[in-house]
Protein backbone atom coordinates (compact mmCIF):
# COMPACT_ATOMS: atom_id res chain seq x y z
CA UNK A 1 0.00 0.00 0.00
CA UNK A 2 2.17 2.82 -1.26
CA UNK A 3 1.37 6.18 -0.84
CA UNK A 4 2.73 7.90 -3.77
CA UNK A 5 3.11 11.45 -1.92
CA UNK A 6 6.09 12.62 -0.76
CA UNK A 7 9.65 12.93 -2.76
CA UNK A 8 10.90 9.88 -1.42
CA UNK A 9 8.43 7.51 -3.49
CA UNK A 10 10.69 5.83 -6.50
CA UNK A 11 9.47 5.76 -9.35
CA UNK A 12 8.17 2.61 -10.68
CA UNK A 13 11.13 0.13 -11.85
CA UNK A 14 13.63 1.99 -10.16
CA UNK A 15 15.35 -0.18 -7.47
CA UNK A 16 14.71 0.26 -4.23
CA UNK A 17 17.74 -1.01 -1.68
CA UNK A 18 17.74 -2.17 1.71
CA UNK A 19 19.76 0.47 2.11
CA UNK A 20 21.34 3.63 0.68
CA UNK A 21 23.90 6.17 1.30
CA UNK A 22 21.99 8.72 -1.05
CA UNK A 23 19.55 8.58 2.38
CA UNK A 24 22.08 9.19 4.51
CA UNK A 25 22.87 12.61 2.79
CA UNK A 26 19.28 13.48 1.79
CA UNK A 27 17.45 12.43 5.16
CA UNK A 28 20.63 13.80 7.63
CA UNK A 29 18.25 16.34 9.26
CA UNK A 30 15.50 14.41 10.01
CA UNK A 31 17.59 11.53 11.12
CA UNK A 32 19.24 14.10 13.24
CA UNK A 33 15.34 15.35 14.66
CA UNK A 34 14.45 11.75 15.26
CA UNK A 35 17.42 11.23 17.44
CA UNK A 36 16.74 14.12 19.38
CA UNK A 37 13.08 13.31 19.92
CA UNK A 38 13.42 9.78 20.29
CA UNK A 39 16.80 10.71 22.94
CA UNK A 40 14.19 13.08 24.90
CA UNK A 41 11.31 11.11 25.18
CA UNK A 42 13.56 7.97 26.89
CA UNK A 43 15.06 10.42 28.91
CA UNK A 44 11.96 11.68 30.37
CA UNK A 45 10.39 8.07 30.56
CA UNK A 46 13.31 6.44 32.49
CA UNK A 47 13.92 9.35 35.04
CA UNK A 48 10.24 9.26 35.43
CA UNK A 49 9.90 6.12 36.06
CA UNK A 50 13.39 5.74 38.49
CA UNK A 51 11.75 8.80 40.69
CA UNK A 52 8.47 6.62 41.02
CA UNK A 53 10.25 3.43 42.20
CA UNK A 54 12.18 4.51 44.59
CA UNK A 55 9.00 5.61 46.62
CA UNK A 56 7.20 2.18 45.32
CA UNK A 57 9.86 -0.10 46.37
CA UNK A 58 10.14 1.74 49.85
CA UNK A 59 6.50 0.84 50.18
CA UNK A 60 6.56 -2.78 48.87
CA UNK A 61 9.12 -3.37 51.17
CA UNK A 62 6.80 -2.53 54.28
CA UNK A 63 4.91 -5.69 54.49
CA UNK A 64 3.90 -8.65 51.91
CA UNK A 65 0.84 -7.64 50.92
CA UNK A 66 2.35 -4.27 49.99
CA UNK A 67 5.12 -5.69 47.84
CA UNK A 68 2.22 -8.21 45.89
CA UNK A 69 0.06 -5.14 45.46
CA UNK A 70 2.91 -2.75 43.61
CA UNK A 71 4.63 -5.45 41.99
CA UNK A 72 1.37 -7.38 40.61
CA UNK A 73 -0.05 -4.04 39.67
CA UNK A 74 3.29 -2.95 37.73
CA UNK A 75 2.73 -6.78 36.22
CA UNK A 76 -0.86 -5.81 34.88
CA UNK A 77 0.31 -2.35 33.32
CA UNK A 78 3.03 -4.07 31.59
CA UNK A 79 1.19 -6.40 30.27
CA UNK A 80 -1.07 -4.48 28.21
CA UNK A 81 0.19 -4.10 24.84
CA UNK A 82 2.02 -0.68 24.08
CA UNK A 83 -0.51 0.78 21.21
CA UNK A 84 -3.32 -0.29 23.54
CA UNK A 85 -1.86 1.89 26.47
CA UNK A 86 -0.61 4.57 24.35
CA UNK A 87 -4.44 4.79 22.88
CA UNK A 88 -6.01 4.39 26.15
CA UNK A 89 -3.78 8.03 27.21
CA UNK A 90 -4.71 9.91 23.66
CA UNK A 91 -8.27 10.90 24.92
CA UNK A 92 -6.79 12.65 27.79
CA UNK A 93 -2.85 13.45 26.99
CA UNK A 94 -4.02 13.87 23.12
CA UNK A 95 -1.43 13.12 20.20
CA UNK A 96 1.79 14.69 22.42
CA UNK A 97 4.84 13.22 23.68
CA UNK A 98 3.19 13.56 26.82
CA UNK A 99 1.28 10.07 26.28
CA UNK A 100 4.38 8.44 25.21
CA UNK A 101 6.12 9.86 28.26
CA UNK A 102 3.62 8.77 30.35
CA UNK A 103 2.73 5.07 29.11
CA UNK A 104 6.64 4.28 28.95
CA UNK A 105 7.07 5.61 32.20
CA UNK A 106 4.65 3.17 33.30
CA UNK A 107 6.42 0.13 31.16
CA UNK A 108 9.63 0.90 33.20
CA UNK A 109 8.40 0.50 36.74
CA UNK A 110 8.14 -3.49 36.21
CA UNK A 111 11.98 -3.48 36.62
CA UNK A 112 12.98 -0.36 38.14
CA UNK A 113 10.63 -1.65 40.94
CA UNK A 114 11.64 -4.98 40.98
CA UNK A 115 14.89 -4.29 40.85
CA UNK A 116 15.31 -1.58 43.98
CA UNK A 117 13.44 -4.38 45.66
CA UNK A 118 16.09 -6.75 45.14
CA UNK A 119 18.77 -4.02 45.71
CA UNK A 120 17.58 -2.58 49.42
CA UNK A 121 16.85 -6.64 50.73
CA UNK A 122 20.61 -6.85 49.88
CA UNK A 123 21.42 -4.12 52.57
CA UNK A 124 23.04 -6.53 55.41
CA UNK A 125 21.26 -5.92 58.40
CA UNK A 126 24.21 -5.46 60.62
CA UNK A 127 25.50 -2.54 58.31
CA UNK A 128 21.78 -1.14 58.75
CA UNK A 129 22.48 -1.68 63.11
CA UNK A 130 25.49 0.02 62.57
CA UNK A 131 24.08 3.18 60.87
CA UNK A 132 21.35 4.03 63.44
CA UNK A 133 23.84 3.45 66.67
CA UNK A 134 25.97 6.31 64.63
CA UNK A 135 22.93 7.79 65.09
CA UNK A 136 21.45 8.21 61.23
CA UNK A 137 18.07 8.98 60.67
CA UNK A 138 15.72 7.68 58.83
CA UNK A 139 16.29 9.48 55.30
CA UNK A 140 20.24 9.55 56.18
CA UNK A 141 20.11 6.46 56.65
CA UNK A 142 18.70 5.69 53.34
CA UNK A 143 19.98 8.18 51.36
CA UNK A 144 23.82 7.47 52.29
CA UNK A 145 23.80 3.69 53.30
CA UNK A 146 20.81 1.85 51.76
CA UNK A 147 20.78 3.92 48.65
CA UNK A 148 24.43 3.24 47.56
CA UNK A 149 24.20 -0.56 48.61
CA UNK A 150 21.35 -0.79 46.04
CA UNK A 151 22.89 0.92 43.43
CA UNK A 152 23.90 -1.81 41.04
CA UNK A 153 20.41 -3.50 41.27
CA UNK A 154 18.90 -0.19 40.55
CA UNK A 155 21.80 0.90 37.39
CA UNK A 156 21.12 -2.86 36.31
CA UNK A 157 17.34 -1.95 36.59
CA UNK A 158 17.99 1.28 34.20
CA UNK A 159 19.76 -0.26 31.57
CA UNK A 160 16.87 -2.46 30.73
CA UNK A 161 14.34 -0.37 31.21
CA UNK A 162 16.80 2.13 28.70
CA UNK A 163 16.99 -0.41 26.26
CA UNK A 164 13.22 -1.59 25.97
CA UNK A 165 11.70 2.04 26.17
CA UNK A 166 14.06 2.97 23.23
CA UNK A 167 12.55 0.17 21.19
CA UNK A 168 9.20 0.53 22.07
CA UNK A 169 9.46 4.10 21.68
CA UNK A 170 9.08 3.36 18.65
CA UNK A 171 5.40 2.47 18.49
CA UNK A 172 4.90 5.90 19.31
CA UNK A 173 5.24 7.39 16.37
CA UNK A 174 1.14 6.34 16.06
CA UNK A 175 0.28 9.09 18.63
CA UNK A 176 2.49 11.58 16.88
CA UNK A 177 5.47 11.65 19.26
CA UNK A 178 7.96 11.70 16.20
CA UNK A 179 11.53 9.67 16.45
CA UNK A 180 12.27 6.87 14.97
CA UNK A 181 9.25 4.93 14.61
CA UNK A 182 7.98 7.83 12.39
CA UNK A 183 10.58 7.35 9.72
CA UNK A 184 9.89 3.49 10.24
CA UNK A 185 6.35 4.69 9.09
CA UNK A 186 6.79 7.17 6.76
CA UNK A 187 9.41 5.16 4.75
CA UNK A 188 6.52 2.65 4.98
CA UNK A 189 3.91 4.36 3.43
CA UNK A 190 6.19 5.88 0.54
CA UNK A 191 7.72 2.15 0.02
CA UNK A 192 11.08 3.56 0.88
CA UNK A 193 13.15 0.72 1.95
CA UNK A 194 16.47 2.55 2.80
CA UNK A 195 14.85 4.31 4.90
CA UNK A 196 13.08 1.91 6.95
CA UNK A 197 16.24 -0.23 7.28
CA UNK A 198 17.95 2.99 8.21
CA UNK A 199 15.92 4.36 10.94
CA UNK A 200 15.57 1.25 12.08
CA UNK A 201 19.69 0.81 12.36
CA UNK A 202 19.48 3.80 14.28
CA UNK A 203 17.40 2.78 16.92
CA UNK A 204 19.31 -0.18 17.80
CA UNK A 205 22.59 1.29 17.53
CA UNK A 206 21.19 4.06 20.25
CA UNK A 207 19.95 1.50 22.77
CA UNK A 208 23.59 -0.37 22.29
CA UNK A 209 25.19 3.35 23.20
CA UNK A 210 22.80 3.95 25.82
CA UNK A 211 23.39 0.53 27.34
CA UNK A 212 27.28 0.97 27.32
CA UNK A 213 27.31 5.01 28.67
CA UNK A 214 24.83 3.23 31.51
CA UNK A 215 27.72 0.50 32.10
CA UNK A 216 30.00 3.80 32.05
CA UNK A 217 27.78 5.66 34.86
CA UNK A 218 27.55 2.73 37.02
CA UNK A 219 31.32 2.57 36.87
CA UNK A 220 31.78 5.95 37.83
CA UNK A 221 29.15 5.76 40.45
CA UNK A 222 30.13 2.74 42.57
CA UNK A 223 33.65 3.27 42.25
CA UNK A 224 33.77 -0.03 45.57
CA UNK A 225 32.53 -2.34 43.33
CA UNK A 226 35.40 -2.35 40.85
CA UNK A 227 38.22 -3.11 43.27
CA UNK A 228 35.83 -6.48 44.39
CA UNK A 229 36.32 -7.93 41.12
CA UNK B 1 -20.28 1.86 11.80
CA UNK B 2 -20.78 2.30 15.70
CA UNK B 3 -20.54 5.87 16.58
CA UNK B 4 -20.12 5.18 21.03
CA UNK B 5 -17.70 3.03 22.63
CA UNK B 6 -20.62 -0.18 23.73
CA UNK B 7 -21.04 -0.23 19.87
CA UNK B 8 -17.80 -0.76 18.58
CA UNK B 9 -17.39 -3.29 21.93
CA UNK B 10 -19.87 -4.99 20.78
CA UNK B 11 -19.73 -4.13 16.73
CA UNK B 12 -20.87 -7.22 15.07
CA UNK B 13 -19.80 -8.18 11.36
CA UNK B 14 -18.25 -10.82 9.35
CA UNK B 15 -15.73 -9.04 7.89
CA UNK B 16 -14.45 -6.38 10.50
CA UNK B 17 -16.04 -6.87 13.63
CA UNK B 18 -14.90 -7.52 16.58
CA UNK B 19 -15.12 -11.42 16.69
CA UNK B 20 -13.25 -11.48 13.09
CA UNK B 21 -10.36 -8.96 14.24
CA UNK B 22 -10.14 -11.54 17.33
CA UNK B 23 -9.90 -14.36 14.99
CA UNK B 24 -7.37 -12.48 12.52
CA UNK B 25 -5.42 -11.53 15.92
CA UNK B 26 -5.24 -15.75 16.86
CA UNK B 27 -4.12 -16.36 13.97
CA UNK B 28 -1.00 -14.49 13.94
CA UNK B 29 -0.42 -15.09 17.51
CA UNK B 30 -1.01 -18.98 16.76
CA UNK B 31 1.93 -18.44 13.51
CA UNK B 32 4.34 -16.20 15.38
CA UNK B 33 4.45 -18.81 17.95
CA UNK B 34 4.35 -22.31 15.67
CA UNK B 35 7.74 -20.84 13.91
CA UNK B 36 9.25 -19.63 16.85
CA UNK B 37 8.98 -23.40 18.28
CA UNK B 38 9.51 -25.10 15.39
CA UNK B 39 13.13 -23.28 15.33
CA UNK B 40 13.42 -22.69 19.23
CA UNK B 41 12.97 -25.90 21.03
CA UNK B 42 14.95 -28.65 19.02
CA UNK B 43 18.09 -25.41 18.80
CA UNK B 44 17.15 -24.49 22.16
CA UNK B 45 17.11 -28.92 23.21
CA UNK B 46 20.19 -29.79 21.78
CA UNK B 47 22.23 -26.83 22.62
CA UNK B 48 21.20 -27.33 26.18
CA UNK B 49 21.92 -31.35 25.81
CA UNK B 50 25.34 -31.01 24.24
CA UNK B 51 25.74 -27.75 26.98
CA UNK B 52 27.19 -25.73 23.95
CA UNK B 53 26.67 -22.16 22.92
CA UNK B 54 24.84 -20.80 26.17
CA UNK B 55 26.33 -17.11 25.88
CA UNK B 56 24.24 -17.55 21.82
CA UNK B 57 21.10 -18.85 23.73
CA UNK B 58 21.85 -15.86 26.27
CA UNK B 59 22.88 -13.21 24.12
CA UNK B 60 19.80 -13.24 21.82
CA UNK B 61 17.76 -12.93 24.41
CA UNK B 62 19.19 -9.06 25.32
CA UNK B 63 19.82 -8.14 21.88
CA UNK B 64 16.31 -9.10 21.08
CA UNK B 65 15.07 -6.68 23.63
CA UNK B 66 17.17 -3.76 21.18
CA UNK B 67 15.16 -4.49 18.15
CA UNK B 68 12.05 -2.54 17.63
CA UNK B 69 9.51 -4.63 16.97
CA UNK B 70 7.81 -2.14 14.42
CA UNK B 71 10.69 -1.86 12.42
CA UNK B 72 10.75 -5.88 12.04
CA UNK B 73 7.62 -6.11 11.04
CA UNK B 74 7.50 -3.43 8.55
CA UNK B 75 11.11 -4.79 7.39
CA UNK B 76 8.81 -7.79 6.65
CA UNK B 77 5.72 -6.00 4.95
CA UNK B 78 7.91 -4.67 2.57
CA UNK B 79 9.69 -7.63 1.54
CA UNK B 80 8.62 -9.80 -1.24
CA UNK B 81 6.53 -11.69 1.40
CA UNK B 82 4.12 -9.13 1.86
CA UNK B 83 1.77 -8.85 3.96
CA UNK B 84 0.48 -12.31 4.34
CA UNK B 85 -0.55 -13.81 7.29
CA UNK B 86 2.91 -16.46 6.70
CA UNK B 87 5.13 -13.25 6.59
CA UNK B 88 3.67 -11.73 9.76
CA UNK B 89 3.69 -14.97 11.09
CA UNK B 90 7.48 -15.09 10.93
CA UNK B 91 8.33 -11.61 11.79
CA UNK B 92 6.39 -12.08 15.03
CA UNK B 93 8.51 -15.36 15.85
CA UNK B 94 11.54 -13.13 15.69
CA UNK B 95 10.20 -11.70 19.41
CA UNK B 96 8.79 -15.50 20.65
CA UNK B 97 12.11 -16.66 19.83
CA UNK B 98 14.45 -15.40 22.70
CA UNK B 99 12.01 -16.58 25.29
CA UNK B 100 11.90 -20.73 23.83
CA UNK B 101 15.45 -20.62 22.78
CA UNK B 102 16.81 -19.30 26.04
CA UNK B 103 14.10 -21.22 28.86
CA UNK B 104 14.72 -24.29 26.27
CA UNK B 105 18.00 -23.92 26.96
CA UNK B 106 18.60 -22.86 30.75
CA UNK B 107 16.19 -26.19 31.33
CA UNK B 108 17.93 -28.37 29.54
CA UNK B 109 21.13 -26.99 31.75
CA UNK B 110 19.68 -26.76 35.25
CA UNK B 111 18.55 -30.46 35.01
CA UNK B 112 20.11 -32.03 38.32
CA UNK B 113 23.44 -32.98 36.93
CA UNK B 114 23.34 -36.35 39.48
CA UNK B 115 19.97 -37.28 38.19
CA UNK B 116 21.81 -37.39 34.62
CA UNK B 117 25.14 -39.22 36.56
CA UNK B 118 22.72 -41.38 37.92
CA UNK B 119 20.80 -42.44 34.39
CA UNK B 120 23.81 -42.75 32.67
CA UNK B 121 25.50 -45.55 35.38
CA UNK B 122 22.01 -47.34 34.87
CA UNK B 123 23.18 -47.59 31.26
CA UNK B 124 20.95 -45.50 29.58
CA UNK B 125 21.75 -44.39 25.86
CA UNK B 126 22.09 -40.71 25.16
CA UNK B 127 18.47 -41.18 23.67
CA UNK B 128 16.91 -42.88 26.49
CA UNK B 129 18.56 -40.11 28.64
CA UNK B 130 16.98 -37.19 26.68
CA UNK B 131 13.43 -38.88 26.86
CA UNK B 132 13.04 -39.91 29.90
CA UNK B 133 15.52 -37.55 32.13
CA UNK B 134 16.32 -34.13 30.43
CA UNK B 135 13.25 -33.45 29.05
CA UNK B 136 10.41 -34.38 32.09
CA UNK B 137 12.87 -32.65 34.46
CA UNK B 138 13.18 -29.48 31.98
CA UNK B 139 9.46 -29.40 30.94
CA UNK B 140 8.55 -26.73 33.43
CA UNK B 141 10.72 -24.10 32.40
CA UNK B 142 10.28 -24.94 28.70
CA UNK B 143 6.15 -24.14 29.09
CA UNK B 144 7.39 -21.24 30.78
CA UNK B 145 9.08 -20.03 27.96
CA UNK B 146 6.81 -20.61 25.66
CA UNK B 147 3.99 -19.18 27.76
CA UNK B 148 6.02 -16.02 27.26
CA UNK B 149 6.42 -16.56 24.11
CA UNK B 150 2.32 -16.10 23.27
CA UNK B 151 2.22 -13.28 25.45
CA UNK B 152 5.07 -11.48 23.31
CA UNK B 153 2.95 -12.50 20.19
CA UNK B 154 -0.04 -11.57 20.84
CA UNK B 155 0.98 -8.05 22.21
CA UNK B 156 3.13 -7.21 19.12
CA UNK B 157 0.25 -8.89 16.73
CA UNK B 158 -1.25 -5.63 17.09
CA UNK B 159 1.11 -4.06 15.04
CA UNK B 160 0.33 -6.05 11.99
CA UNK B 161 -2.87 -3.91 11.41
CA UNK B 162 0.01 -1.02 10.77
CA UNK B 163 1.37 -2.28 7.71
CA UNK B 164 -2.25 -2.93 6.73
CA UNK B 165 -2.96 -6.47 8.08
CA UNK B 166 -5.82 -7.21 10.56
CA UNK B 167 -6.30 -8.14 13.95
CA UNK B 168 -7.51 -6.34 17.10
CA UNK B 169 -4.80 -3.52 16.24
CA UNK B 170 -6.94 -2.03 13.46
CA UNK B 171 -9.26 -0.60 16.10
CA UNK B 172 -6.41 0.77 17.40
CA UNK B 173 -4.75 2.16 13.97
CA UNK B 174 -7.68 3.27 12.62
CA UNK B 175 -9.27 4.76 15.45
CA UNK B 176 -5.87 7.24 15.90
CA UNK B 177 -5.46 8.02 12.39
CA UNK B 178 -9.27 9.17 12.44
CA UNK B 179 -9.43 10.52 15.95
CA UNK B 180 -12.70 8.29 16.78
CA UNK B 181 -12.54 8.03 20.19
CA UNK B 182 -14.89 5.22 21.05
CA UNK B 183 -12.99 3.17 18.36
CA UNK B 184 -9.64 3.75 19.79
CA UNK B 185 -10.93 2.79 23.54
CA UNK B 186 -12.95 0.10 22.66
CA UNK B 187 -10.25 -1.69 21.00
CA UNK B 188 -7.92 -0.76 23.34
CA UNK B 189 -9.81 -2.83 26.02
CA UNK B 190 -10.43 -5.26 23.99
CA UNK B 191 -6.41 -5.76 23.20
CA UNK B 192 -5.33 -5.07 26.77
CA UNK B 193 -8.48 -7.62 28.37
CA UNK B 194 -7.10 -10.30 25.61
CA UNK B 195 -3.32 -9.95 26.78
CA UNK B 196 -4.67 -9.97 30.75
CA UNK B 197 -7.04 -12.84 29.94
CA UNK B 198 -4.68 -14.94 28.20
CA UNK B 199 -1.67 -14.56 30.84
CA UNK B 200 -3.89 -15.47 34.00
CA UNK B 201 -5.29 -18.56 32.06
CA UNK B 202 -1.61 -19.60 30.85
CA UNK B 203 -0.31 -19.16 34.58
CA UNK B 204 -3.53 -21.39 35.72
CA UNK B 205 -2.83 -23.93 33.16
CA UNK B 206 1.07 -24.07 33.96
CA UNK B 207 0.38 -24.00 37.76
CA UNK B 208 -1.56 -27.26 36.51
CA UNK B 209 1.42 -28.67 34.80
CA UNK B 210 3.79 -27.97 37.01
CA UNK B 211 2.77 -28.06 40.77
CA UNK B 212 5.71 -28.37 42.34
CA UNK B 213 6.66 -24.42 41.43
CA UNK B 214 9.89 -25.78 40.01
CA UNK B 215 9.39 -23.05 37.06
CA UNK B 216 8.90 -20.48 39.82
CA UNK B 217 12.63 -20.30 40.82
CA UNK B 218 14.19 -17.03 40.61
CA UNK B 219 16.24 -16.52 37.43
CA UNK B 220 15.03 -17.86 33.95
CA UNK B 221 11.36 -16.99 34.20
CA UNK B 222 12.05 -13.51 35.06
CA UNK B 223 14.70 -12.87 32.04
CA UNK B 224 12.16 -14.00 29.92
CA UNK B 225 9.51 -11.99 31.52
CA UNK B 226 11.35 -8.99 30.84
CA UNK B 227 11.16 -9.28 27.28
CA UNK B 228 9.15 -6.26 26.58
CA UNK B 229 5.01 -5.42 25.72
Amino acid sequence: MGLPASSDVLAQGVPNPWFSTLYLQQGRSELLRALEQHVTITVLAVLAGLVLSIPLALLARRSAVAETLVIGGAGVIYTIPSLALFALLVPYTAYTATTAVIALALYTLVILVRNAVTGLAQVPADVVEAARGMGLGRARLLLRVELPIALPSIVAGVRVATVSTISLLTVAAYVGTGGFGQLIDQGFRADYRAKIVTACLACVLLALLADALLVALQRLLTPWTRAVK
Amino acid sequence: MPTDLWGWLTYDDPADGVVARLVEHLQYTAGGVFFACLVGLPLGLLLGHLGRGGTLAINISNTGRAIPTLGVVVLFAVSPLGTTLFSLSLALALFALPPVLTNTYVGMREVDREAVEAARGMGMSPGQLFRKVELPLAFPLIAAGVRSAVLQVLATAVLAAAVGGGGLGRFLIDGLGSQDYPQLQAGALLVAGVALVVEVTLALVQRLLDPVGRAAGPSVTEIAATEGP
